[in-house]
């Protein structure tokens, strides 16, 4: 056994409020969602922790909703359960295609979307399409709920703007219907592989013009990014390839990569530029216009 | 801390005691006698520990045995004899799709999965079930062409 885990004491809640008592409780603890990163980090010691909070038997946090304006998920619920749903294919299926393609299917079996967004990652791979849908994050404590966009959960990686005695609840998604996304990676190889870079564009065309504009791009920064002076530099002016190129290279402004294991900061910039503007002519092509 | 935990193993009901730091590949390897569940990377890349859990594929190495309490695990030991893994056993065979043979219960069981869950077998989608699992010797072709025969001989 090349691995030992730390021993550690292991509480387990079979309801949200359950799961409340317990973390507002701990001192040193950890929660387990689905556990597909959380235990390999207590096998690597990236973690060491007194306590880990079980709370994947809690049935009321597994969910995809439709409420027509809006989609609902719970945060347990499976990528793989994601990536199946109609619901989701239909009202969003920027998210439905980068979930398939994060990790293998054994991992999406298990791995839950809370996990993956409160696991903070930089290349947290659900984060670029609910960037670009605008999602909301429902967090609940004993003292109640709040709401944070999801652009302001990612505080620096592994540590997100959840309080201690706070779990994720849900991700709200508004439906916004006429907008084409899209979401490309790009990774050491085609499948079960993380992320050099993914990018994540949302469009909106009015009489041929850009009325909206929304990109947001992981492992190219200490979080997720939007790349706000690319939108911005788009909205208002006309779709053409040009212009498209142009704001791609803007880009540049709002990331910060790292050279590490997966790719150096130079071939991270580079493929920023290209996955964003490529995303941008699938986004556009989403809404029946080429380019 | 000991916490008994207690599952379905291949139709049988078994309880253990495991502290919460034991890992399920541990349990059915060392506690349960269960060998086709192989110890491969031990971190969720190669497959080789591949089970199915309320009948869906899942990594042994990465799920806390507490985790399964009250569900349902099958590995290949449970599945031997159905006509879906006898076909992917003769097709693996016939295609030259086993070498050194590491890998290849966790294929199996990935590939029964994907058949039971009714997968269209296109070769892309045969690809994508298999993403998970690690063949370091054969290059795969042989391993896709074993599962596409399989489909085919017990449709």
């Amino acid at each position: 056994m090349f691995y030992r885990i730390p021993k550690f004491n292991y509480y387990r809640a079979s309801t949200l409020d359950e799961a409340l008592d317990l973390v507002s409780s701990l001192n040193d603890f950890k929660v387990l969602a689905g556990g597909t990163d959380l235990v390999i980090d207590l096998k690597v010691r990236r973690y060491t922790v007194k306590n880990v909070v079980d709370i994947s038997r809690i049935k009321e946090l597994d969910y995809i909703a439709d409420d027509g304006d809006r989609v609902r998920i719970g945060a347990l619920t499976k990528l793989q359960s994601i990536a199946d749903s109609p619901i989701i294919r239909e009202k969003v299926p920027v998210l439905a295609n980068a979930v398939r393609e994060m990790a293998s299917w054994q991992i999406r079996n298990i791995a839950t979307i809370g996990g993956n967004l409160c696991n903070a990652s930089p290349a947290a791979d659900t984060a670029p399409p609910l960037y670009v849908l605008n999602a909301t994050l429902r967090l609940v404590s004993k003292e109640g709920e709040r709401e944070v966009p999801i652009a302001e959960f990612f505080l620096e990686p592994r540590k997100t703007a959840l309080r201690s005695k706070e779990l994720l609840k849900e991700i709200v998604i508004p439906h916004e219907p006429g907008c084409g996304a899209s979401f490309l990676k790009l990774g050491r190889r085609n499948s079960f592989t993380l992320s050099v870079v993914a990018v994540a564009t949302l469009v909106k065309v009015v009489e041929n013009k850009f009325a909206d504009v929304r990109i947001a791009l992981n492992s190219v920064a200490p979080t997720p990014v939007r790349a706000r002076k690319a939108e911005e530099y788009l909205k208002g002016k006309e779709v053409s390839l040009d212009n498209i190129t142009e704001a791609a290279k803007l880009v540049l402004h709002d990331i910060s990569p790292i050279s590490d294991v997966r790719a150096s900061a130079e071939y991270r910039k580079d493929m920023s530029v290209v996955l964003t503007r490529d995303s941008l002519i699938k986004s556009l092509e989403r809404i029946g216009i080429k380019v | 801390m000991y916490v008994k935990v207690s599952f379905k193993l291949n139709g049988e009901d078994v309880t253990v005691d495991v502290e919460p730091n034991e890992i399920l590949l541990d349990t059915l390897r060392l506690k349960l006698g269960i060998k086709s569940v192989k110890r491969g990377c031990e971190r969720a890349e190669c497959g080789a520990c591949t089970v199915l859990l309320n009948g869906s594929p899942v990594y042994s190495c990465t799920l806390l045995t507490v985790q399964i309490d009250g569900k349902e695990v099958r590995t290949l030991e449970g599945i031997q004899d159905t006509p879906e893994v006898k076909a992917l056993v003769s097709k693996f065979v016939e295609a030259g799709a086993v070498q050194c043979g590491f890998c290849t219960p966790g294929f199996i069981v990935t590939a029964y999965a994907m058949i039971k869950k009714g997968v269209e077998p296109t070769s892309e989608n045969i690809k994508k079930a298999l993403e998970g699992n690690i063949c370091r010797c054969t290059g795969y072709k042989k391993i896709i062409d074993a599962v596409t025969k399989a489909i085919e001989s017990v449709k």
